[in-house]
């Protein structure tokens, strides 16, 4: 139980009346409060510093906790201060803005802890003063960002029983991860992507020459094999972007969507050349839409993650790309008419047109300089410098910008990533947290220190000492003793339970078995079952089920140890029937082979003591024998 | 901690109206971009210290502690269903509270508003820690009638037992049955229940609580919680 809702345990404890009624027994005594109730000292500090400021100054704001009446919740008669157990360190901003008028944020501070705290006070954070809104604005983004990273993760979690046949292929789709049969999809549509891309490679390299004629490609050698593969590339295509179509919860969209058209166009070309005859005219067309099965390549965007950043920096980058181009156009063309004008008294100058010499300008700009032109005049000379060293300028200048915007992207990615590893440890911390709680009051019960037990041993100053610390804990073991009271039923933790299911299931065994049934059914008679009118369950009716449900039937056998004869003849009932229905599987002989004995569940010991005694005499002094050497008998 | 709510709010954007179009526009722009981002404050303030005091039966120290509890956990001075069933289940780690607490929190709920004031806290509270046998059971009754029609019939028993039944969590002993909490339902009817019509009228329940010496020492349990 956390600390901070230790101040709900009243309510908590108070609601508990709503159980009163239904229950059947009576409540276990509620733990007595003797340490005096200690008066806060509600100086008004907040928490330890104090501040000092006139009254009306914090009258300008009505509406908040500190100009209104509120505020005398949290006043002190003793010291005639007000006390808050806030943090200090915001305490100054919200005093200032009161002060001043102006809200500001500290940069220092977590952005949760400051806007809690602006919540406690009563302050909107509109108010933020324009020096410190933007810094406001970033970090909370920044902050709900990883909130929806988090609960879409959650959200992905959880398992949608109501899904539809569509949407789980939808999913399937969209994340690999979701199960075994999407993950081999992914890789099988991966793998031919990259052999459909090879044999597009591999197609063109010379393949050795066929006697008799000049030197061929390998894509007319072996044309046939080529054309085969193709086909099964370009099947395994056509398939998956059907049923992406399918499965796609707006097909509009879909088509509609990038990844879609390339998948498009990278089948296209397959399918035009089977419809189209060998036309020669066509077959120049058809030549050139082969071009278009290199598209596939991008089909491996949906494998990997880098090249989306990638291709999602380019369109967040689009301004300072376009920005780079309109600089660089504009440079080309300035410096392709000097070179133009300063070569054009040269003989046999390459330069014979403005537009030609932009083939040297874009050479010279991205400092390629491939040596096809250059300039032989003595200004032409000087202007190319010029222009190589402008170039190197005009290049570097957006490109840290786009680099910063892909940096950026990245680090996200990789903040999702980590935060989703970091996800699993996160988890068990909760659930460490969570069993501990539990786990305390299963350890209390089970070390008998229930509250009446010291007050009925009467050592009030031990219990002064011991327990002023955990009153909240023994309060809150109270109001789960009541729930158990109320339902008849105790806690215990998952060990246990595993093995109450285990040796119950054992108990279907003859004879060597009825002596722990009456340890179970002598530990469980409680107050109510002697009370409770439940209605016999035979375990005749139920034996053709499995072993856990006879299991279970034992169990209200055990509630129902209000007649102990009638326990008795169901026994031996069940011990007939178990003969009965499990002859067909074991000998009696076999039973006696393997014996494996598990120590005897320490809840039974203690329990044992506290419980009333039960109805009948005869099974409680099996206990203390039984409990100590249960003897489990498995038919291996 | 739910600071969402868009009832009673106290507080409004500090703005005056009379600003021009392209104003207006440009807030809408920018506050369409940060819809997501922003919750709507909502802010509620209780009455005065004295008047609490007056209306139930605590004092003014009790009131205080009660009050910085509830601050505590919701700053902005309601509880809305969440923050409610998040708070009660830390208390009962085992088993799953969220349904009792749906219930628990209809019955605090007394305006059906959809969040609990404080007011209707301390309200309730007080009928519960301070109030007369009378009043704790009538509060008690309004709790199992579910959709407060005056009766108590089988089936809203059987949710609020079932509902108590999943606190206790799946690792009990003996084990949980699926019929246990019928059983349950079926005992109580069969005290209640005085003239067997199947539903339990607010007579009915109080006697049959009155005559039930284990019920009536139950309720003195938790007189001195606070």
């Amino acid at each position: 139980m956390a600390a901070g809702v230790a101040a709900w345990l009243p309510f908590a404890r108070a609601a508990a009346i709503g159980w009163m009624p239904v229950a059947n027994c009576p409540m276990p005594l509620a733990p007595a409060d003797k340490s005096k109730r200690q008066d806060e000292l509600i100086v008004l500090n907040v928490s330890g510093r104090r501040f000092q400021t006139w009254r009306t100054t914090l009258e300008r704001y009505p509406d908040t906790l500190l100009g209104s009446t509120e505020k005398e919740f949290f006043f002190n008669e003793d010291t005639k201060e007000y006390f808050f157990d806030r943090d200090p360190e915001v305490f100054r901003c919200v005093l200032n803005f009161y002060r001043t008028g102006k809200l500001h944020y500290p940069r220092y501070e977590c952005i949760s802890a400051y806007d809690d705290e602006l919540a406690f006070y009563g302050i909107l954070p509109e108010i933020i003063g324009d020096c410190c809104y933007e810094e406001y604005k970033d970090r909370k983004r920044e902050n709900a960002e990883r909130l929806m990273d988090d609960n879409d993760s959650e959200n992905n979690q959880e398992s949608m029983p109501s899904l539809s046949f569509r949407q789980t292929m939808w999913r399937a789709f969209e994340n690999p991860h979701t199960s075994t049969l999407a993950l081999v999809f992914y890789y099988v549509t991966g793998f031919f992507i990259a052999v459909s891309v090879i044999t597009n490679v591999v197609e063109t390299v010379p393949c050795g020459t066929v006697p008799g004629s000049k030197e061929l490609p390998c894509g007319e050698r072996y044309s046939v094999a080529f054309f085969c593969l193709d086909t099964a590339c370009v099947m395994i295509f056509t398939v998956e972007y059907l049923l992406r179509l399918f499965a796609a919860p707006s097909r509009y969209r879909f088509i509609r969507s990038v990844m879609s058209i390339i998948d498009v166009v990278a089948i296209m070309p397959y399918y035009i050349g089977l419809v189209m005859t060998n036309n020669e005219d066509v077959s120049g067309a058809f030549v050139t839409l082969r071009v278009f099965r290199v598209f596939r390549i991008f089909k491996f965007s949906r494998h990997s993650q880098g090249l989306r950043i990638l291709g999602y920096t380019l369109k967040s980058c689009a301004s300072e790309l376009g920005f780079l181009l309109f600089s660089l156009t504009m440079a080309i063309i300035i410096f392709a008419t000097v070179m133009f004008y300063a070569e054009k008294g040269s003989s046999a100058s390459k330069f014979t047109s403005i537009p030609a010499s932009f083939w040297y300008t874009i050479v010279t700009m991205t400092t390629l300089g491939y040596g096809d032109m250059v300039p032989k005049t003595i200004a032409g000379k000087i202007f190319g410098s010029i222009c190589s060293l402008s170039g190197v300028l005009v290049i570097a200048l957006p490109v840290p910008v786009i680099v910063s915007n892909f940096s950026r992207i990245y680090h996200q990615n990789q903040r999702a990533d980590k935060r989703r590893a970091q996800k699993k440890a996160r988890l068990a911390r909760i659930r460490v947290a969570k069993t501990g709680s539990s786990n305390a009051y299963l350890h209390s019960k089970r070390n008998g220190l229930l509250n009446e037990a010291l007050e009925l041993t009467g050592t009030p100053e031990e219990e002064h000492m011991g327990k002023t610390a955990s009153l909240i804990e023994s309060q809150h073991h109270h109001l789960l003793h009541c729930l158990e009271k109320t339902t008849n039923h105790e806690f215990i933790d998952e060990q246990m339970f595993e093995q109450n299911c285990m040796e119950s299931s054992m108990q279907n065994y003859p004879s060597t078995r009825s002596p722990s049934l009456s340890s179970h059914a002598g530990l469980t008679t409680t107050c109510c079952s002697r009370r409770s009118k439940k209605t016999t369950h035979l375990p005749n009716s139920n034996l053709p089920a499995t072993r856990l449900r006879s299991m279970q039937e034992l169990s209200t056998i055990h509630i129902q140890g209000s007649e102990q004869p009638s326990l008795t003849t169901s026994r031996s009932s069940l011990n007939l029937k178990a003969d009965d229905g499990l002859r067909p599987n074991c000998k009696t002989s076999q039973i006696t082979t393997a014996i494996i004995s598990i120590p005897a569940p320490p809840a039974l010991t203690p329990e044992g003591e506290t419980r009333p005694p039960p109805a009948s005499p005869g099974p409680n002094t099996n206990i203390p024998s039984i409990a100590s050497n249960v003897v489990k008998v498995s038919a291996l | 901690m739910g600071a969402v709510g868009n009832s009673s709010s106290l507080q409004t954007k500090q703005r005056e109206p009379s600003k021009d179009i392209a104003w207006w526009y440009y807030q809408y722009q920018r506050d369409k971009i940060e819809d997501e981002l922003e919750m709507t404050m909502v802010c509620h303030r209780p009455e005065g210290l004295e008047q609490l005091e007056a209306q139930t039966n605590f004092t003014k120290r009790e009131l205080q502690v009660l009050y910085r509890g509830f601050k505590n956990e919701c700053p902005s001075g309601v509880v809305n269903e969440e923050t409610f069933k998040q708070i009660y289940a830390q208390f009962f780690p085992h088993g799953d509270a969220s349904t009792y607490a749906h219930y628990l929190f209809n019955a605090f709920d007394t305006t059906q508003t959809g969040s609990v004031k404080f007011e209707d806290f301390v309200t309730a509270l007080s009928i519960l820690l301070r109030g007369t046998v009378h009043e704790k059971l009538r509060w008690t009754f309004n709790l199992y009638d579910i959709n407060k029609d005056g009766y108590i019939n089988k089936e809203e028993m059987m949710d609020i037992v079932k509902a108590i039944y999943d606190m206790m969590g799946k690792y009990t002993y003996p084990v949980l049955k699926e019929d246990t909490p019928r059983q349950h339902v079926d005992v109580f009817f069969q005290k209640m229940d005085k003239n067997k019509d199947g539903i339990v009228t607010l007579d009915e329940f109080l006697e049959s609580c009155q005559e039930d010496d284990n019920i009536m020492r139950s309720l003195q349990l938790f007189q001195n919680v606070m």
